[in-house]
């Protein structure tokens, strides 16, 4: 980080893209529930409308306070801005769609969270869209996977859930080498833990009902744009280069060199598609985004102790976790994850299947649930929920077997988390 | 648009609308490491209000090929140069920061060609610090870090952009980094090297605004009000808690500005 960036990342978490309501001095962001915004008059509707001035119109397009989210969120990770979308799925949807159509190719990491799996997998092939799935620990596989109708490269940054560590530096460089840009989804690493643009991605999105928001009450993701990525320097991406007919025939790389990207998708797919976040959620989840750095600090310091303490047990086969020394990517995860490599982790019981359900079924604190990056400890088996539909194969290509548990570590105290899980080790 | 100047591609963001010879013409020149984008709302609310609204991008910077012009003498000769290819016998200009010198050179110089001048982040003269200079010679990226700390009010530095979901600052620092080698210290060297400002203004004839930024650390408006008393016909209008960065910071009230000089109300 530059010295010559005002303020850092907690500050920015509890300031960025707010001051005090101007009304009434309200010191917390308003939630602005409203659908829509009275003109003043003919001429300011007709030039808000045309993009001739700044301001709110309809609240699908943009709210005042998803737009405090969205700066938030982009300040913490250095981008040109960003785009609150109802949930994880859709920033992903909404960044895929404004790049290509039909025809379009993405290549992406194989260890992937289910839901995104099944979104590239099956879904958008409806649409002519097709991916690729390779293993990003193999730069050549990657390279070897390219098509002249790419348009994406995508991995997450932690990988779902066997936290294979991306090496950013290196996919970028190999991703900008074809014109190509790279997109991370930093669900599990946060903006605390790593900052993807500085290493080289080109945008992030999250799914922010995780470690963003926190409490685990509302859904929502965010899509955020480093502005680095020479959109027109190649024919590759005519949505953001050519005019645009659904805009007045904007060039939306003309419009804004750098924030392009942005300009289209929120034109576009927030105008089209539709998929806004509530300002309610925003408001939530920018409570979680106030003490995003001090709770990662925590579930940082917890995991590492949860960690340790079942690499040790004798009823534990392995913990995968990229700090531990057998982890293929612990050499890299120790150069660009050195805050720690996120709270959730999985980990192998001895006597595989059997014995990972009824060590769920033991636990008392940590919560049974299909979610992770909660204040509250969650734990699930994989194979037979978030990943159920993925055949053998590619279960065992992403790292997941059938005795796999996942452990998502909240914020108790460490000794009642040890604890609950000394008992149901032992209770086996 | 794309037109040829000097054998090389310059281009001319026009809101997508196309030059007409019944419209006034009014002309945006961007400032140091900066280019037309800095000027879209502005251009877009112009280009629909009656005007031929045009943001050039100066020689090296943005889509305009060719090297950078490291004199604002220049820089304002290749500007008329530019008008007389585009056959605009009149026009106004409205130019932040080195693109006001550029203005206010080419004003002083061609009395007869521009009809109305807006400064916007104005000082005469504009020097550069020894420091900032040398940095933008050998460091380009700490000094485009440098600028954005200057460039921006208290206020600001923590955002809250009337543009949705865009980041002033993020968008700034981008922008200047997508400059190529050395057009940084060549846009410095040319405002820190032009010592004809308040010699030009006093020539200035046609009613000019000075748009200023009451935080204004790059040219700080109580200097810069120094200038406007040397320019005869002068309106000096000060944003409270802005600063250097207007357009980014405040892009509605700049227009309104611009349309109550340019256009009344």
């Amino acid at each position: 980080m530059s010295d010559y960036r005002d303020y850092k990342l907690e500050t920015l978490g509890l300031h960025a893209g707010q001051e005090p309501d101007s009304d009434h001095g309200s010191r917390a962001q308003p939630i602005h529930f409203t659908t829509s915004y009275v003109f003043p008059d003919a001429d300011t509707a007709a030039s808000l409308f045309n993009m001739e001035r700044g301001g709110h119109v309809y609240s699908r397009i943009s709210n005042p306070t998803n737009a405090v989210l969205e700066e938030r969120i982009s300040a913490m990770e250095g981008g040109v801005g960003g785009i609150a979308t109802a949930s994880g799925q859709a920033a992903m949807h909404l960044a895929i769609t404004t790049l290509m159509g039909q025809g379009g190719h993405i290549v992406a990491s194989q260890a992937l969270y289910g839901g995104s799996h099944n979104l590239l997998q099956y879904t958008m092939p409806r649409f002519g869209i097709e991916t690729t799935f390779v293993n990003f620990r193999d730069l050549d596989s990657v390279e070897a996977a390219i098509k002249p109708e790419t348009r994406l490269i995508f991995s997450e940054t932690l990988g779902n859930p066997g936290l294979d560590v991306l090496n950013i530096p290196a996919v970028s460089k190999l991703a900008h080498k074809h014109s190509l840009p790279l997109m991370v989804d930093s669900t599990f690493t946060t903006p605390y833990l790593i900052e993807p643009f500085t290493h080289g991605a080109d945008l992030i999105f999250h799914s922010a009902t995780k470690f963003l928001g926190g409490h685990g009450v509302a859904i929502g993701g965010i899509l955020i744009d480093s502005g680095n990525f020479n959109w027109s320097q190649s024919d590759k991406f005519p949505t953001l280069s050519e005019p645009y007919k659904g805009f007045h025939n904007m060039v939306f790389t003309e419009e804004s060199p750098v924030a392009a990207f942005l300009l289209r998708a929120r034109r576009e797919g927030l105008r089209d598609f539709g998929a806004c976040m509530s300002p309610m959620n925003a408001f939530q989840i920018m409570q979680g985004v106030e003490t995003l750095g001090p709770r990662m600090q925590r579930h940082i310091e917890n995991t590492r102790s949860v960690v340790d303490f079942l690499n040790d047990h004798e009823s534990v086969s392995q913990v995968i976790y990229p700090e531990l020394a057998d982890h293929p990517d612990q050499k890299l995860a120790a150069q660009i994850l050195p805050k720690g490599c996120g709270a959730v982790f999985t980990f192998e019981l001895k006597n595989g299947r059997q014995a990972g359900q009824k060590f769920i079924e033991k636990l008392k604190i940590f919560s049974h649930l299909a979610n992770v990056g909660d204040a509250k400890s969650l734990v699930i088996h994989p194979a037979s929920t978030t990943h159920f539909r993925m055949s053998d194969e590619d279960l065992l290509a992403a790292g997941i077997h059938p005795g796999t548990v996942r452990l998502s570590i909240g914020l108790e105290n460490i000794d009642d988390l040890l604890g609950d899980l000394k008992q149901a080790l032992k209770s086996r | 648009m794309i037109i040829t100047v000097d054998n090389q591609a310059t281009y001319i963001y026009t809101a997508t609308q196309k030059i007409q010879n019944d419209k006034p013409t009014i002309l945006f020149i961007h400032g140091a490491a900066n280019d037309h984008s800095v000027w879209n709302t502005q251009c877009r609310y112009f280009s629909t209000h009656g005007w031929n609204a045009l943001a050039i991008d100066l020689p090296a910077h943005g889509q305009t090929d060719g090297s950078a012009l490291d004199s604002i003498s220049a820089l304002s000769d290749w500007i008329q140069k530019c008008t007389e290819i585009l056959e605009i016998e009149k026009l106004s200009i409205v130019g932040h920061s080195m693109g006001s010198l550029i203005g206010l050179e080419l004003a002083s110089k061609s009395n007869t060609i521009v009809s109305r001048l807006a400064l916007v982040g104005t000082n005469a003269p504009m020097p550069v610090s020894e420091h900032l200079l040398e940095t933008s010679k050998n460091k380009a990226e700490i000094a485009y870090q440098m600028i954005n700390q200057y460039s921006f009010s208290s206020r600001a530095k923590l955002g809250k952009n009337d543009i949705p979901g865009i980041s002033m600052l993020g968008v700034s620092i981008k922008l200047m980094q997508r400059t190529k080698p050395g057009v940084l210290h060549a846009d410095f060297v040319a405002c820190n090297s032009y010592v004809n400002g308040i010699t030009a203004a006093e020539k200035i004839a046609c009613p000019t605004l000075l748009l200023l930024g009451s935080q204004d650390k790059m040219t700080p408006a109580p200097r810069a009000k120094v200038m406007g008393e040397v320019i005869p016909n002068s309106t000096v209008k000060v944003l409270s808690g802005t600063g250097h960065a207007l357009m980014a910071e405040q892009p509605n009230q700049v227009t309104d500005c611009l349309k109550d000089f340019l256009i009344g109300n």
